[in-house]
């Protein structure tokens, strides 16, 4: 222990004392502007969406404050077990889910219904960075510890892609992904799995593909279009966006809006409801306080002592981001139709309740950035 | 370790910036995008979205009337009941019309044809179910309405003609456009696909149809993405503008009249005033109710008018072309004086036929009518004399002359005609050119008769009656003039017309003449009574054969029907004071003092007595104006 070392805290009061009083403010804020879109989107009442959108969001503060008081040894002894338990709900959707728009997503027990994907999303990063707490260090850049990260990334990949899933899925893969890369993986190895990969897919879409895996890889990616057509909705969209203007027609103003020209506006398509009556500086305020709560992520991965929290913050941070990357992209047209809502903005309560649970383990690594659990440390070691 | 470790967090930082780098390049991508979308694309957009919010509604105008030259509605309209059926609302369409089946009789075929309509029309926009539904009905629908989502009931303008069959050729009807073709510019499309909305077929519904049809107006209505109108907008609202209402010359009681006169045979009149050409009647009989065509008239009605053989649907009276027959022998008669080839006392001898190389051409008195003069061979209707006239004339100046007396020219009443109903005056040309033959004399001889190529319709029989008995050449007309007019003067001498009507006068009062006995005894007109002048004319349409008259098919009575000669008469009255012109034509009816002279001296009786012709018939003030004022546009006419 150097000098400049400080103790993790121990007890509730100095944890609280801990709290990072910026990423709450900044995830209510965000949270809040969820609340008042939903609240326009009913053309000013809060029913069904806004009340339940701010119970939730209250709730979920409630539940971020509370995981961010367990200290990182219990997350790395629940990581593995967290996502056998994850793994084995996935295989469970496949024979007893609830199917919603052709894919089955939901498991349903009794008054909870949960989409065990969100819980993969989680318990996959806590068992990286985990598994890469424990790695010894000479082993993380080479090759052979690239092995059981594969296997735990590629796993409920497969599965989710069963459901089908294509988004989710490759969304797992891109937080995989940048946890390797964080945890140290050699250049070497970075450009060479790069290259090997990009050939693949260049080998498979040239040569080995059917037209019909084609068509169906489409339909992966769309699962969920509306019965008018993907195009109609991502041309209303950027109607709504465009006629927006710099500020905005104005809070309950927008047409498109009210009178249904925007698909799932409640949901995947609410940043559209928030460019037309805000406009350009309405949706840049959005993405600027996404931006700071990003960045703020990064301080505190960075001023982690211990590399489970480093990597835990660094992925759940990146799952976040590119949640708010994918869904603006894609209403903006940048990006093909995939259901994914805009975090703390879109109605869905299980999407909200897992990303304020994984915005509670980095409030969590900020309150414990001193901690430094040993490798190999269980809930009780 | 404590080194690898401090290395360790080293490279996590310099990746985690990376990363954020990454994750920042991607936020100013979207940025960008964003910029893209709400700056520089936000006018297109912005319209975008105004074409999304708003619609327009059409508010058909209002057709304007037409009124007879009393001001007697022939062509207006009503309000009607309506059903219409609006889908969107209507949950399954087929279940919405077996309900509303149970409060209204609907044919399983009717319900068929409702079904692939609503099939092809946008689930917003509503269907017509039934037009002039019965108050009876269309209140226990009314009282039912809550247990018929989508059934909406309104008030429609539906176009009636009251008199019926009284002035159906002169009005003709409007019916619902055929679907319109695809290349017409949306806002024809828009209209026509209006419930109601109807355009003139035939008649002067069809000639005037731009006067009468109005401007439709439109609501501006903001509407959702399923374009159900949420809102109007009335300060954006065009109001209609209401068709023209507009007067013609004819007169009601005329056309009953003249219907009345020509009992039902096939056969047309028309009447001209004298001193302004407007057309007092024009009717074809026998007429058809046109009301039935308004709502769509059923195919055994339809077909029931259209195979009659009397052709009921067919405006003889402009449209019909015959042999004029010997009611151009003052025309003839007139040409000869004009070209001094004869003199009013030459008399011309009547063998009753005259050989012409190896051709016999009869005079219709087979018995001959001795030694002629003018005034006796119009009279008499003296075929030979005029066999001889024309021979002398030759057929290019005859034909010179009837055509100055409107025969083989389309004459413009205001009702497009056919091209065909322009008739023909043959020349030598036209039989070179044409058929590839020579004229020859025999020709002439047949024109000097009214018979052969000749042809005229009613209407241009009427325009030359009415030239020959004032010496000026009056044009008719269906729409009143704005300024009274006067016809200039002929160029024939006025001692030769008074020559001709005084022989057209003898037709009708003098014994001897072909209309004498007909008209019982040259019985005078209305009362204290006038004199009137005419001339009677028979078309052949068949020669009997030798073979048959041998048979014994000697009278045109022994014939069928569709072949015995047309009867045909054309008269003035008073004949000291000439005021109203009348030419008749009775299809197979036999020779024209038997059949036309009755019903043509009816019919100028009719108005010697009344005299319509006193009313000067002025526009109605313009209904456009009306609505600018906002006096409203409802229908109500002066007069």
């Amino acid at each position: 222990m150097s000098f400049f070392t400080v103790s993790a805290p121990r007890d509730i009061r100095s944890k609280l004392f801990e709290i990072n009083w910026t990423f709450v403010l900044l995830v209510a804020l965000i949270g809040a502007v969820g609340v008042a879109m939903l609240y326009s989107v009913e053309q000013g009442s809060w029913n069904p969406y806004a009340i339940r959108h701010l119970v939730r969001l209250a709730a979920g503060l409630g539940l971020m404050v509370f995981v961010a008081m367990f200290p990182p040894r219990f997350w790395m002894g629940i990581a593995y077990p967290a996502y056998l338990g994850a793994l084995v709900l996935l295989i469970g959707v496949e024979f007893m889910g609830v199917t919603v728009g052709g894919a089955q997503r939901w498991i349903d027990l009794g008054p909870i219904r949960m989409q065990p994907s969100e819980i993969m999303k989680i318990a996959l990063v806590l068992a990286l960075a985990r598994y890469y707490h424990d790695l010894p260090e000479d082993r993380v850049s080479g090759l052979g510890g690239l092995i059981i990260p594969a296997i735990m990334i590629g796993t409920p990949m497969a599965l989710i892609m069963l459901q089908p899933d294509l988004g989710t899925s490759l969304l797992l893969a891109a937080t995989g992904a940048a946890i390797i890369f964080l945890a140290g993986l050699s250049w070497w190895v970075i450009s060479g799995a790069t290259v090997f990969a990009a050939g693949g897919i260049f080998i498979y879409l040239r040569f080995l593909i059917e037209p019909y895996q084609m068509a169906r890889i489409q339909t992966f990616l769309n699962p969920e279009a509306d019965p008018r057509g993907a195009g109609y909705q991502i041309q209303q969209a950027q109607i709504a966006l465009g006629s927006g203007g710099s500020t905005g027609k104005g809070y309950m103003q927008g047409t498109q809006s009210s009178l249904d020209f925007l698909p799932e506006k409640q949901t995947d398509f609410i940043f559209t409801v928030l460019g037309e009556e805000f406009g350009f500086v309405g949706g840049m305020v959005v993405l600027g306080l996404y931006a700071l709560l990003l960045a703020n992520c990064v301080l505190i991965a960075s001023s982690c002592k211990s590399t489970f929290l480093r990597l835990a913050v660094m992925g759940v941070a990146t799952t976040f981001s590119l949640y708010v990357f994918i869904n603006v992209g894609m209403v903006m047209g940048m990006l093909p139709v995939v259901g994914v809502p805009l975090p703390l903005i879109s109605h869905g309560g299980t999407v909200m309740m897992a990303v304020l649970f994984g915005l509670g383990l980095i409030l969590g690594a900020h309150v414990h950035r001193s901690a430094e659990p040993p490798k190999g440390a269980g809930l009780f070691g | 370790m404590r080194r690898d470790k401090q290395e360790s967090q080293a490279q996590f930082n310099r990746r985690a910036i990376l990363l954020a780098g990454v994750g920042g390049a991607a936020f100013t991508a979207l940025g960008a995008r964003l910029y893209s979308l709400q700056i520089l694309e936000q006018e297109r957009f912005r319209l975008r979205a105004v074409a999304n919010q708003f619609n327009f509604r059409i508010d058909l105008a209002s057709r304007g009337n037409l009124f007879d030259r009393f001001g007697e509605g022939i062509a207006i309209n009503r309000d009607g009941y309506r059903l219409q059926i609006l889908p969107e609302q209507a949950g399954d369409p087929r279940t919405a019309l077996d309900r509303l089946a149970a409060y209204m009789p609907l044919s399983e075929a009717r319900i068929e044809r409702l079904l692939d309509k609503i099939r092809t029309t946008p689930r917003h926009r509503p269907v017509l179910i039934a037009e002039d539904v019965d108050w009876e009905t269309f209140s226990r629908v009314n009282l039912h309405l809550p247990e018929l989502p989508g059934i909406l009931p309104d008030l429609g303008e539906i176009r009636t003609y009251p008199h019926g069959p009284l002035a159906a050729h002169v009005t003709g009807y409007v019916q619902t456009p055929p679907p319109s073709n695809d290349d017409a510019p949306d806002e024809v499309r828009n209209l026509r696909r209006q419930p109601g909305y109807k355009i003139g077929r035939v008649g002067m519904e069809a000639a005037l149809e731009d006067r009468l049809q109005g401007t439709a107006g439109r609501t501006t209505v903001e509407v959702n993405s399923s374009n159900r109108i949420l809102r109007e907008l009335p300060e954006e609202a065009v109001p209609p503008i209401p068709g023209e209402d507009i007067r013609l010359t004819i007169d009601v009681r005329a056309q009953r009249a003249a219907l009345l006169a020509l009992d039902g045979q096939s056969a047309s009149a028309v009447t001209i005033d004298l001193a302004t050409g407007e057309i007092m009647s024009l009717v074809s009989s026998p007429s058809f109710d046109p009301n039935p065509f308004v709502l769509g008239i059923g195919q055994e009605a339809f077909n029931a008018l259209n195979t009659s053989q009397f052709r009921p649907m067919f405006n003889k009276a402009t449209t019909g072309i015959y042999a004029p027959a010997s009611t151009i022998k003052a025309v003839v008669a007139l040409a000869a004086l004009e070209d001094g080839v004869t003199d009013p006392g030459e008399r011309i001898l009547c063998t009753g036929s005259v050989e012409l190389g190896d051709r016999t051409f009869h005079c219709w008195e087979r018995r001959g009518h001795g030694a002629v003069n003018l005034h006796d061979a119009i009279k008499r209707s003296c075929d030979t004399y005029f066999y001889e006239v024309a021979r002398r004339i030759g057929i290019d100046k005859l034909g010179e002359v009837a055509r100055r007396y409107g025969l083989g020219e389309i004459h413009d009443i205001g009702m497009s005609l056919p091209d065909s109903a322009d008739g023909l005056i043959p020349s030598e040309r036209w039989k070179l050119t044409t058929r590839g033959e020579r004229w020859s004399t025999g020709d002439t001889f047949n024109a000097g008769i009214g018979q052969g190529f000749m042809l005229a319709s009613p209407l241009q029989l009427a325009v030359m009656t009415a030239r020959l008995a004032t010496g000026r050449a009056i044009e008719p007309t269906l729409i009143p003039r704005d300024e009274p007019i006067e016809f200039a003067p002929m160029s024939t001498n006025p001692a030769h017309m008074a020559l001709i009507n005084q022989a057209q006068r003898a037709v009708v009062h003098e014994l001897g003449g072909t209309a004498y006995w007909v008209l019982d005894a040259g019985r005078r007109l209305g009362d204290p009574g006038v004199e009137m002048a005419g001339k009677t004319g028979t078309s052949q349409v068949y020669s009997i054969s030798a073979e048959e008259r041998r048979q014994g098919v000697r009278e045109q009575a022994d014939l069928p029907w569709r072949l015995r000669n047309h009867g045909l008469f054309i008269g003035f009255a008073p004949y000291d004071n000439p005021r109203y012109a009348v030419a008749v034509v009775v299809e197979h009816g036999g020779g024209g003092s038997s059949s036309a002279a009755r019903p043509a001296r009816d019919i100028l009786e009719d108005l010697i007595r009344r005299d319509p012709g006193r009313h000067r018939v002025r526009p109605v003030a313009d209904r456009m104006e009306q609505a600018r004022n906002g006096s409203g546009g409802s229908g109500a006419a002066e007069g």
